[in-house]
């Protein structure tokens, strides 16, 4: 069991292209954290980097308190498990699980003992003495969680590890894999591209793009308080919907209509010195069928009509979609990027697609003229320039106090991984 | 799709035509050595006379018998050495970057191009300089010499085949880059390794121009400079009998070879190795 700490880590390839940009990110001993960002994000250059399979350029990095930079994966004390398994062909699952406490030298009776141990915690002890080919993908899985686990390590390292299996089984894996970090209390970094992993797993997640940290926090706050355009769009499934507005006269004037602004929020983006054109956020359950809001609520928000063209109706939720001409769609990066790996750039699909979340008693129907409601106190509002959340921005500065800008600049820092240790944007806001 | 029954006739014929180009000089050398010296000319194509004597012939002296154990010998031995140094070459050629690779690769093609010829008289000077010469190390030495790119290219092959991520969790386990090499990767690579050996040690067994330029006595000759030495019961007399005896025997070596091995080469080992 260890803490792990990556002190401004960089990766430069000979080639020039920089993978990992002066990543700082602090690991507890025995937390659960989540690296998380789309292909070549440089996600898994730090999952590897960490592990000694890839130089560090630039940085320390610090297992329990010991500079491991020069130090070979053998002598870091961590176990990987890797997206294709990497099972030993030639072994049977036990020689597998056993390899590493075999060249360790350790005595076969106590091989045997943690092999038997970490088979019974992974359901395994049918299939110990067959050979990975016989064995099915999930239980392949196991074994590479098997073989990492026997060795007891002080940190576990999964990259990608469920994105093999077919999805039923990953959603089984998914709980597995808490279930097991939570049993063995070991500090764990797991790599993901799917932000649904990342939110269900891990005590903090890390979101990275371009190789620069984004922001690291727990699930539920990067949801709440995304502190850029792109973990906004990132987090969260349907994601969020982007609307181009402006700001004029203490109002944000959008396609949509005039949103209202609380004094809090006013406050925070023009403390945050916003420019006149921004992007604004909602998240689809923000939405609501006007027939169904209190008329004390409706005001705090923003009405507008719009065609539904579909309407998904899950039982619990209804989904309803309609597209509405939102004016110059912004040429933002971040937001054609999150286009693309969403795969709505190769489906046809535009960001002018709204997805709204509703109430399943709403008695909107396809093709009908809707009244929707936009709950006004749930926006956010971002710089298209920088990405940068303004209405969090603010929010930090006023609950953080005296770190002023350092706070708001700090987003992907080390500021916001000790986010723990400092008063939560929660607890500050309206 | 299901083939026409002219279709199908097609390609028995075919097959048919092509077998009996390949077969017809093996059949004809293997009749020849079972025809009796009297009827050696005969214009008949299998023997009226069935005789053992052309191979109990070759057997009785130690004409033959010393150059197949020389053949034995120094391809077994060059065979060895070439795949041990081939997998360590090959292996850094497939995961290794490293200065020269380029050129090291090249180079090995091109010995492997190289005609024999234009070495066979630098190579007799050399060895009569060195003791070499009429040895066995002296036909050794050049076959690993021309085994080692053979080996290179295929084991490199083979080992790009095996995934790199074996490497690293074997790394991740502990082991040192030696480690993971002999009890990860060389594993896997055995079909890669048989296979190489096999075409080796086909080339050693093959091997005549070498064979009959470097050596001068039966202490290093190998079984097909051997043949070309072979003298009939008189000046006069053309020993055929005895030169086909003596092809039928050194081929049998290389049919069982391939009949044995065939199976492993086309297995593979990998399978299950990452998701399948």
């Amino acid at each position: 069991m260890a803490e792990i700490i990556l002190d401004h880590i960089s990766k430069r390839y000979p080639d020039g292209a920089l993978a990992v940009d002066d990543v700082s990110l602090e690991i507890h001993d025995g937390e659960f954290v989540i690296l998380v960002g789309p292909s070549g994000c440089g996600k898994s250059t730090t999952l590897n980097m960490i592990a000694g399979l890839e130089d560090i350029t630039d940085g320390e990095l610090r297992i329990a308190g010991k500079v491991v930079n020069d130090k070979a994966p053998k002598d870091r004390d961590i176990a990987m498990v890797f997206q294709s398994y990497a099972l030993y062909p030639h072994m049977t699952v036990r020689e597998n699980m056993g390899f590493a406490l075999k060249l360790a030298k350790t005595p076969k009776n106590v091989i045997d003992e943690k092999v038997t141990e970490a088979a019974r915690i992974l359901d395994l002890e049918k299939h110990l003495d067959r050979k990975p080919a016989n064995l099915s993908g999930g239980q392949r899985q196991r074994v590479a969680m098997g073989r990492a686990i026997v060795r007891d390590p002080a940190a576990f390292l999964m990259d990608e590890p469920l994105s093999n299996l077919d999805a039923k089984l990953r959603v089984q894996m998914r709980t597995e894999v808490s279930r097991i970090q939570r049993r063995l209390g070991t500090t764990m970094v797991y790599v993901t591209h799917d932000q649904t992993e990342a939110m269900t797993l891990g005590d903090r997640v890390a979101v990275m793009r371009l190789g620069l940290l984004q922001q690291v926090a727990p699930p539920q706050e990067l949801y709440d308080h995304p502190a850029n355009l792109f973990v906004a769009g990132f987090i969260g499934s349907p994601a969020m919907n982007f609307v181009p507005g402006t700001l004029e006269a203490g109002k944000l004037r959008t396609a949509l209509g005039d949103m209202p602004l609380s004094s809090a929020q006013r406050q925070s983006i023009e403390s945050a010195g916003a420019a006149r054109d921004v992007i604004v956020g909602v998240r689809p359950e923000h939405f609501e069928d006007s027939s169904l809001v209190s008329a004390d609520l409706l005001p705090k928000g923003l009405q507008f009509n719009a065609t539904i063209d579909v309407i998904e109706s899950l039982g619990s939720d209804k989904f309803v979609y309609f597209t509405q001409q939102l004016g110059p769609a912004a040429n933002v990066t971040e937001l054609e990027e999150l286009a693309r790996d969403s795969g709505r750039a190769d489906t046809g699909g535009t960001t002018e697609t709204v997805v709204a979340r509703l109430d399943p008693a709403s008695r909107i129907t396809e093709g009908e003229n809707a009244r929707l409601w936009i709950d006004g106190r749930k926006l956010h509002v971002f710089d298209p320039g920088s990405g940068r959340n303004l209405t969090l921005a603010g929010a930090r500065e006023t609950a953080g106090g005296a770190s002023g800008s350092g706070a708001a600049d700090g987003l992907a820092g080390p500021a916001s991984a000790r986010g723990d240790g400092l008063p939560d944007v929660e607890t500050a806001r309206p | 799709m299901a083939a026409t029954a002219k279709q199908k006739s097609g390609w028995i014929t075919a097959n048919i035509v092509t077998m009996l180009v390949m077969l017809i000089p093996v059949v004809w050398i293997v009749s020849l050595s079972f025809k009796d010296p009297s009827t050696i000319t005969d214009p008949t194509f299998f023997p009226r006379k069935w005789t053992w004597a052309n191979y109990s012939g070759i057997f009785s002296t130690s004409d033959f018998t010393r150059p197949l154990l020389n053949s034995i010998g120094i391809g077994l031995i060059a065979t060895f050495i070439s795949v041990l140094l081939a997998s360590l070459a090959a292996y850094a050629v497939a995961r290794l970057a490293f200065r020269g690779k380029s050129a090291l690769v090249g180079m090995s093609l091109m010995i492997a191009m190289f005609p024999l010829i234009s070495l066979a008289t630098p190579l007799f000077n050399i060895e009569r300089a060195l003791g070499l010469f009429n040895t066995w190390p002296g036909l050794i030495i050049p076959y690993i010499a021309f085994g080692l790119p053979l080996g290179i290219y295929t084991l490199s092959a083979f080992f790009r085949e095996i995934p790199w991520e074996l490497e690293k969790a074997a790394k991740m386990d502990g082991a040192t880059p030696f480690q993971a090499f002999v009890r990860v990767i060389a594993p896997l690579a055995a079909p890669g390794m048989v296979t190489t050996a096999i075409l080796v040690f086909l080339f050693c067994w093959n091997e005549f121009l070498l064979a009959f330029t470097l050596t001068a006595t039966t202490a290093a000759r190998t079984a097909p400079a051997a043949l070309a030495f072979f003298t009939g019961s008189s000046q006069f007399a053309v020993p055929t009998g005895s030169i086909s005896a003596a092809a039928v025997v050194i081929t049998i070596p290389i049919i069982i070879f391939v009949l044995f091995f065939q199976r492993r080469i086309v297995a593979g080992l990998t399978s299950g190795a990452v998701k399948g």
